[in-house]
């Protein structure tokens, strides 16, 4: 049987999108404010931050209009109620966006500091997670969830790489202190992205298991409960 | 102190920094679904996971002439909880449901298989007595259908068929059976007046009061609050609440959501089968069967 709810579901998954791609694009401005030290493109995810507040106030009320109307059950409450918990993960992106897109502004004016091409990867390696992530949400796919998931340990360890370079670099030179310490801010921001992309991975998984893959320290195994 | 030495005594001393949110050890397999996980375990009512089955229904068949309306249905319900039975029309549940006070016996041609156990006792056993197994199950109807009598009368009425004649024992149950059912106040001080004068809600209560009068152990439900209002049926609900601390009831509904409100354990049928059975909560937001998912979602039925 069609139903109307569907139709009102599929409008919620495309407002969902249309954020995801918001943020996509800060991603990828941010990313190239920082390789290409352009004031423009980091004042560009300054200004699109603005879009992605205003698409989680209106994703928020869909939801809970959709929650008091329809009343759903099973796969339906699943998708509205992790929708919930995505938009929040997709605007704190943006803000962490705006973050690094601020210190760009900061570094871009200074000498170039090199630390290796970790800044580069950093970037790459975060986008490809998002965009993974919100990929698994568009076509319930658990498996590339589970990529996310795994590759938020590669991001991990090459935040932990540069910090340990950055520190290796002031150590050596006082006068890279200042730069380097706007640096190890942006690769934290970094490093949260991929964290929220890993979310939004968890949050697809739930939605097509129906189980919460969270915290699985706290999940008892079968044999024991 | 030079350059050199600052970063050997650095390394043996490795100020790393934790992320955030560190590696997530998965096993890779796609997640298992059981009982066991903490997120299954439902934040309240623990105590009718324990509970024993008061009733249960072992391979019971059951046709009307030539044609089967149950097929092998298996299912348990639990001391003091609350079952819903759901489904679109047709599907057996009203049939079920009739069957645990043998109430199908009146109907002409009907033939049962399997066994339906209250406690140890098997209420199809050729040696039962009717009359005692329903005194063990109070029914309330989908319509209300009090007795053409005064409330007192409506509600003592079980008991004067017993035999009962004292009148402080008949006191007793009635105020009992009212308070019960959460009726008391309104019609303590017009107990002689007729049950009809009852408001829907009212008159609803006063069936599950004559119910009740009889002290079952099992209070079975058809459609209780279809023919209310949303007031009068969230008061029958709120009442349901009550009601599981001293009863086991059997509810069946068309509502959706009053299944999912009042019930423990809620059990899906289609075409005279069992399709599936949970925990409420877990058939509501993850149920296993695709039927199930397109019920209860509104695709079907």
């Amino acid at each position: 049987m069609a139903r109307h709810f569907d139709n009102e579901l599929r409008d919620l998954k495309f407002s969902l999108l249309a954020m995801a791609g918001q943020v996509e694009e800060m991603i990828a401005l941010t990313h190239a404010s920082l390789m290409e030290r352009s004031d423009a493109k980091a004042q560009q995810v300054i200004q699109l931050d603005k879009g992605v507040d205003e698409l989680e106030l209106r994703l928020d009320q869909a939801c809970i209009d959709l929650l008091a109307l329809r009343a759903p059950f099973a796969s339906d409450l699943r998708l509205i109620a992790s929708t919930l918990k995505i938009v929040p993960e997709l605007e704190r992106i943006g803000d962490h966006c705006s973050n690094i897109a601020r210190r760009a502004l900061t570094l871009n004016p200074m000498l170039p500091l090199d630390a290796g091409d970790y800044l580069r990867r950093l970037g790459e390696e975060t986008h490809s997670m998002v965009r993974r992530a919100v990929d698994a949400f568009v076509n319930l796919d658990a498996d590339m969830a589970h990529a996310v998931i795994k590759d938020d340990d590669r991001v991990d360890a090459l935040y932990v790489q540069m910090y340990r370079e950055l520190l290796r670099i002031m150590i050596g030179d006082a006068l890279t202190i200042e730069r380097a310490s706007h640096l190890i801010i942006v690769i934290k921001n970094w490093e949260r992205i991929a964290d929220q992309a890993t979310n939004i991975a968890e949050e697809v998984l739930f939605i097509i298991g129906g189980v919460s893959v969270k915290h699985p320290y706290l999940q008892v195994p079968p044999s024991e409960g | 102190m030079s350059a050199g030495e600052t970063m050997t005594e650095f390394d043996s001393q490795p100020a790393v920094p934790e992320p955030t949110r560190a590696s997530t050890d998965y096993t890779g397999a796609p997640p298992q679904v059981t009982t066991k996980r903490i997120s299954d375990i439902p934040l309240t009512d623990t105590a009718v996971l324990k509970a024993q089955s008061l009733l249960r229904i072992q391979d019971l068949n059951l046709f009307y002439g030539q044609k089967q309306a149950l097929f092998d249905i298996n299912l348990e319900v639990r001391t003091h909880s609350v079952m819903s039975l759901i489904g679109p029309s047709g599907c057996g549940k009203s049939t079920l449901l009739r069957c645990l006070n043998r109430m199908n016996d009146l109907v002409g041609n009907v033939r049962i298989s399997g066994s339906v156990k209250v406690g140890e006792d098997d209420i199809y056993d050729p040696a039962v007595d009717v009359i005692s197994l329903r005194k063990r199950m109070g029914m309330v109807f989908q319509k209300s259908n009090p007795f053409p009598k005064s409330i007192y009368e409506n509600v003592a009425y079980g008991l004067r068929i017993q035999g009962v004649k004292d009148r402080a024992v008949l006191d007793e149950a009635v105020e009992r059976s009212l308070i019960g059912s959460g009726l008391w106040d309104e019609v303590k001080d017009r107990l002689k007046e007729s049950g009809l004068g009852l408001s829907g809600g009212q008159q609803q209560r006063l069936c599950i009061a004559r119910a009740m009068a009889i002290q079952p152990e099992v209070l079975l439900m058809d459609e209780p609050c279809s023919a209310l209002d949303p007031l009068a049926t969230s008061r029958i609900e709120e009442l349901i609440f009550e009601l599981k601390r001293n009863y086991t009831i059997v509810i069946v509904t068309h509502n959706m959501q009053q299944a999912a409100r009042v019930s423990d354990f809620t059990a899906f049928f289609w075409m005279g089968k069992l399709i599936e059975t949970g925990l409420t909560e877990m058939l509501f937001t993850n149920p296993r069967v695709r039927m199930t998912e397109d019920y209860i979602s509104g695709r079907f039925g």
